[in-house]
Parts: structure tokens; C-alpha cells; sequence
């Protein structure tokens, strides 16, 4: 088992004709994705990549029956293609743009969970189950089917806690990049609960970093809730207050978000903290026995 | 991106909420006409900075002549303003705002934010204004409200009355606050701001609700719809390099140390710069050089990073995923050249085809150092940095 996307999973992907999205709808489809289509207003009709383009979700969702959807399009049209897609009934959604105004995710987020729809993102690489399906823009090689979970607000960041489980043979159950915008669509405690309900997850890495209180939430969320062992690293340890260090959410205000509160929460409900982001695996492999 | 105050209370006006009279000057010789202007025999003159502290720090200043007012825009215009919220280099005044005096009954606090637990927008309101709120939060947090938003609704009668009381308002006050609430909501959401401050909001000695300072953020994200703000933008108040970065589209902020960092990701960036601190060094930079780091973007990273007289060394990390790290070996070779790089550089390329990235970089004639492993790239560069 595994969550959230496997080999059942049928993809559309909105913005499907553009250069971004067509480089990583290639290699998802090498990686044994199944893509059923693709949306790009006004070309509906024609083939890309071999795979049928539609004009809107509504006339896909009708013609090949999609069950997720990952959109590429402009910042200032996720807020529509998000909305597009729940309207037409797809349940997983993941928006891997950056630069989602805030205001919009504010508008979504309260519509997608009114609705019942889980967005991955934006801001995000995606979510991948090793050897099933990767829905997303992570490289394929470094990952392998295994049993650690990982969580993250940061992309590259993943692909290092990817690599070093990787490299110690311990795998993959399913990696979901978060993303590192304010409003996440998903937040670190949802995917822990599903995590926690996924049998092929043995050990759960959860990668945080500055802003916000998301990893507090998380650490207390754990103490409560989760049997199994959650190694965390949080980044930013040397970053200043007050700037925002690239990612939108990446920003200690008002004294409040600092790596060093989260380290200190997370220790405290028991989370296994590796100090530097070189010890995630060989934390992972401690903690695993 | 951050407005100035009268840039603030510009927008404050033009939403129709009660800011004093005042005029922004940029040269001296204005002050007396902007003081006549304004009429009366008191002005509050205060230096337009991106940084708050400023009445501590001799930017405020209260005075009952115009030759007063001349006097103190002779002293600051084009002068540093160093506050606790600056860095020890301070900021540009480049105006100055002139505003009838208030005569204050009471200091009240008010501000609105993106919450992002709640993901809501936020109203926090104080009885104790003119302070620092972080520290009313900390010693008498009964004294603050914090009233959410439903993006849906807007701001209702009976939120205006629940903020009203914790601010402690007459019956009269608690009306006008009742007018003001959705104004300020207007405000937030059609100019797509992070953050609104009034601090403080005063009663007046006649019993008004008066908006005595502004302080407004922009989320960058929606920068792109908002016309008018964007020419608001005033570039004098951001660091030079990190405006450079931003000009090429790369996410830069500067540090104090000299390691110059460049990294794909924004996330990878900030565990490199940890990275060296956990073995001794201390970073330059934050360095976010995106997800494809060709050469064009590389050669403009080392330029900036270059401009700084502190870095002694650069660690380059990449993480190459999908872009082969051969081909961004050959992308920083040639930016090194083109940018005629000459202190020593550490490369830690991993991903895709790492191994030829690195012999190509091993096999060049430039000082670089290249190893595959973050531990060892970063043990080096601190070396190199001592």
C-alpha cells in the first residue's frame, strides 16, 4: 500500500501543452505514469505527447475518467484551474506553480475543503510512490520502493532525504512535497494521518523549516496521534529574522517561527531530530534499528 | 514589498479613513509651504524609512515653527536612519512626511495579517497601543483580540462590536469603529496586502478614532495585479544586492559572513548555509539559483555573490533532478570564465550524471574544487574561508 497516488492512478494534467509541463509530463509517463489527458483551453481536440488534449476538466473528466489532476498553469490562473478541477468532481489535486497570490489560496482553501478535495501544494514537487507512479517534478532515479514516508515544505530538500534513504536501502512508501507557501493546501498533520493508516510506512521523515507554526501543530499532532517514529530536520538554523529567504512561507515575523522553537517543540513530543541535514538517513536507519 | 507611511495613509484616505492632514516633501525648501499648507501652529514632522523605531532613533520629531520643520528635513534628507530595526547602516530618507499635530486622548493598537494557522485574514486589537504588541501578547494577552475573517462574509456588526470592547470603546467610538472595520477589510483585500499596522490608533481629545501611523506590506506574489502599488515601490529602501537578485529573478539575501553560498532550491539553500555553520564557517548569503541553473543564471549568481568584499569562498551545491549535472558543470565553467571568478570555488554536485559533472569540473583549469559528498564540500569551503 501507499497513499495518496499508486498505479491506479489516472492523471490529468492542466496547462499540459506548455514547455514545463510537457518536460515533466515526459518524464512521468517514463516513469509508468499513467496520463490520460491534458487541458489547454483553446486546443482541445489535439494530441500531445500521444495523449488526447481537452478544452476544459469538465470535457476530460467526461471522455477519460481522470482520479487526479496536476496543474502547470501561470500563478495568476491556479486560483481558476484549482477550482476547475474540483468543480468537475477530481478529488487530488496538486499545483506544483510558486507564486499563488495569497489572498486566492485563502479563497480556495476554504472551497476545496468544503468540497472534500485534497490539494497538494502550490509551491510543491509533487508526490511520488516509488515503482508506482510519480505524479510531480522530482527526479525518479534517486527514489526506491521502501518504507520510510516523507513530508516536505521544500523541494530539493526532499530529493536529499530521498537520496540518503536511497543510498542506506531503507526506500520509499510515498514522498509529498507540501510546498512552501503560507496557505499549504494540505498541511503536515494530514499527511501524517495518512502516513500513520499506511502499512507499508514504517518510519515517517517529516522535513520542515522557518514560518509559521506548522511544525508546533505537527509536534503535538505526533505526540497524540502517531505509533510510528517520525525523524524531523528543520532548516533554517542560520537564517535572520524578518527576510524571507525564497520560499513565500519562509519567514520569521514577530519573533515567531524559528528553527530553533521547532526543534525544540518537536524533541519535546518525542520526534527524533536530526541536527544537519547529512544525518537524516542514518538518523532514519538509528531509529529503525 | 513594504509601503512608506504616507504611502500607507495615502491608500488610508483613499479608503476613507480618518489620517491627518499632511503633505510629503522631498526637499527642504518645501517644508515651510507644506507647514502653511497645513496650517496651525504645530506639525509633526517624521522620516519616511521602511523600518519601524523611529521615533527613538530622532526620526519623529514634534515642532511649532516651519524654520523647525526646515531644519529637521535639512538634517535627514539624504541621511541614514538607524533604528533597532535596521542593520547598522541604516536606511535612505528620501522624504519626509509633515502632518497637523493630534492631540491624543488615547493610544489604541489595530492591525490585520494573513493568520496561517486560521488561514483566515486576521483583526488584532489592543487596548495598550503605541507599544510593542509582541510584548502586550507576552504579559497581558487578555488585552488583545484576535478576530478572523471569513473570506466569504466579510467582517460583520457583531465582530466591529467584539473588537470595540476589548479596545475599549464608548458607544460613540464603537460606531465609528463600526465604519472603519470594512473599510480596512476593502483596504487588505483589494490591494492584496500581508499586512496592515496601525499603531497607534488614537482616540482624539474630542473623541475621534484617528489613524496616527501606517504601516502596510504587500504580498509579492500579487505585486503583478496591483498597478498603483507597484509604483509605489521605492527601490532605495531594499538592500542593493538582494534588488539586483531580485531584477533577475533570483531569490538572494545577504548575511555577514563569508562564505557565498549558491544552491538550487530554496530549502536546500538554507540547509547549506547550516550546514557550514554546523562545521565552523559562517554563510555570506542566502542563494536560491532555481531549479535550472544554466549558465546565465549561474554566471549572474557568482556576480552577485562576487560583489560582496567579505566572501573569501563559494560552495556551490546542486541538486541536479531533472537538468544532467554535466550539463550544469559546463554551465558554471563558463560562467566562471565569463564572470573571471578568482578565489576558490567548492562544487558539491548530486543527481543525474553527478559523476561526469564533476570530472568535467576536476578536469578544468579553474580553481575549483569538486566533490560529489555535501560533507566534505563544506568542511572544505570552511577551510578555504579561515
Amino acid at each position: 500500500m501507499s497513499i495518496l497516488v499508486d498505479k491506479d492512478t489516472r492523471l490529468l494534467v492542466q496547462g499540459f501543452t506548455g514547455s514545463q509541463a510537457t518536460l515533466h509530463s515526459e518524464q512521468s509517463i517514463e516513469y509508468g505514469t499513467n496520463i490520460v489527458g491534458g487541458v489547454t483551453p483553446g486546443k482541445g481536440g489535439q494530441k500531445h505527447l500521444d495523449i488526447p488534449v481537452f478544452n476544459s476538466v469538465h470535457e476530460a473528466v467526461e471522455a477519460v475518467k481522470p482520479n487526479a489532476s496536476i496543474i502547470f498553469v501561470p500563478a495568476q490562473f491556479c486560483k481558476d484551474s484549482i477550482l476547475e478541477a474540483a468543480d468537475a468532481g477530481i478529488k487530488l489535486i496538486i499545483c506544483i506553480t510558486e507564486g499563488v497570490p495569497t489572498l486566492d489560496m485563502l479563497i480556495v482553501k476554504k472551497k476545496i475543503d468544503e468540497l472534500g478535495v485534497t490539494l497538494i501544494g502550490p509551491n510543491c514537487p509533487g508526490v511520488i510512490t516509488p515503482g508506482e507512479a510519480k505524479l510531480g517534478i522530482m527526479p525518479g532515479s534517486i527514489h526506491m520502493q521502501g518504507s520510510v514516508g516523507v513530508i516536505s515544505r521544500s523541494g530539493t530538500l526532499t530529493y536529499e532525504a530521498v537520496k540518503q534513504t536511497t543510498d542506506l536501502k531503507l526506500g520509499q512508501s510515498t514522498c509529498v512535497g507540501i510546498g512552501g507557501d503560507p496557505i499549504p493546501g494540505t498541511s503536515f498533520i494530514d499527511v501524517l494521518k495518512m502516513m500513520e493508516a499506511d502499512d507499508q510506512t514504517k518510519a515517517i521523515v517529516m522535513v520542515g523549516e522557518i514560518g509559521g507554526t506548522a511544525e508546533e501543530e505537527a509536534a503535538e499532532y505526533i505526540r497524540d496521534h502517531l505509533s510510528k517514529p517520525v525523524i524531523s530536520y528543520i532548516a533554517g538554523q542560520t537564517a535572520p529574522a524578518g527576510k524571507r529567504m525564497g520560499h513565500a512561507g519562509a519567514i520569521i515575523a514577530g519573533g515567531k517561527g524559528t528553527a530553533a522553537d521547532k526543534i525544540k517543540k518537536l524533541e519535546e513530543c518525542g520526534v527524533h531530530i536530526a541536527e544537519n541535514l547529512l544525518q537524516i538517513g542514518s538518523k532514519v536507519k538509528e531509529v529503525l534499528g | 514589498m513594504n509601503l512608506h507611511e504616507y504611502q500607507g495613509k495615502q491608500l488610508f484616505a483613499k479608503f476613507g479613513l480618518p489620517v491627518s492632514k499632511n503633505v510629503v516633501i522631498s526637499s527642504a525648501d518645501e517644508a515651510l509651504n507644506a507647514c502653511r499648507d497645513i496650517g496651525g501652529n504645530k506639525w509633526v514632522v517624521k522620516a519616511q524609512v521602511h523600518a519601524g523605531g523611529r521615533g527613538k532613533a530622532g526620526g519623529v520629531k514634534l515642532v511649532s515653527t516651519p524654520e523647525e520643520a526646515e531644519e529637521f528635513a535639512n538634517h535627514w534628507l539624504g541621511k541614514r536612519l538607524v533604528t533597532y530595526q535596521t542593520d547598522s547602516d541604516g536606511q535612505l530618507v528620501n522624504s519626509i512626511l509633515v502632518e497637523e499635530c493630534t492631540d491624543i486622548g488615547k493610544e489604541l493598537y489595530l492591525s490585520a495579517v494573513i493568520d496561517r494557522g486560521t488561514q483566515r485574514v486576521v483583526f488584532i486589537g489592543s487596548s495598550e497601543g503605541g507599544v510593542n504588541i509582541e510584548e502586550v501578547a507576552k504579559k497581558t494577552p487578555e488585552k488583545i483580540i484576535y478576530e478572523p475573517i471569513d473570506p466569504l462574509t466579510g467582517p460583520m456588526g457583531y465582530q466591529s462590536r467584539k473588537i470595540s470592547k476589548v479596545l475599549g470603546l464608548n458607544s460613540d467610538q464603537s460606531k465609528q469603529f463600526s465604519i472603519m472595520l470594512p473599510q480596512l477589510t476593502n483596504l487588505f483585500m483589494s490591494n492584496d496586502l500581508s499586512l496592515l499596522e496601525i499603531n497607534p490608533l488614537v482616540i482624539t481629545q474630542g473623541g475621534k478614532l484617528h489613524c496616527l501611523d501606517a504601516k502596510i506590506n504587500i504580498d509579492s506574489n500579487a505585486v503583478y495585479r496591483q498597478p498603483d502599488i507597484q509604483k509605489m515601490h521605492d527601490p532605495s529602501q531594499e538592500d542593493p544586492r538582494e534588488a539586483e537578485a531580485a531584477k533577475s529573478d533570483l531569490s538572494y539575501v545577504s548575511l555577514d559572513g563569508n562564505i557565498g553560498c549558491m544552491v538550487n532550491g530554496a530549502g536546500l539553500a538554507m540547509g547549506t548555509m547550516d550546514t557550514i555553520k554546523f562545521f565552523g564557517g559562517s554563510p555570506a548569503n542566502f542563494l536560491d539559483v532555481g531549479g535550472t541553473a544554466t549558465q546565465e543564471r549561474v554566471s549572474k549568481a557568482f556576480k552577485l555573490i562576487l560583489a560582496d568584499p567579505e566572501v573569501k569562498v563559494v560552495l556551490v551545491n546542486i541538486f541536479g533532478g531533472i537538468v544532467r549535472c554535466d550539463l550544469i558543470a559546463e554551465g558554471i565553467l563558463a560562467a566562471i570564465e565569463e564572470v573571471g571568478v578568482s578565489i576558490p570555488v567548492v562544487v558539491r554536485l548530486e543527481g543525474n550524471n553527478a559523476d561526469i559533472g564533476s570530472k568535467i569540473l576536476a578536469n578544468s583549469n579553474a580553481a575549483i574544487v569538486s566533490l560529489n559528498n555535501l560533507e566534505e564540500a563544506a568542511k572544505k569551503a570552511v577551510e578555504l574561508s579561515k
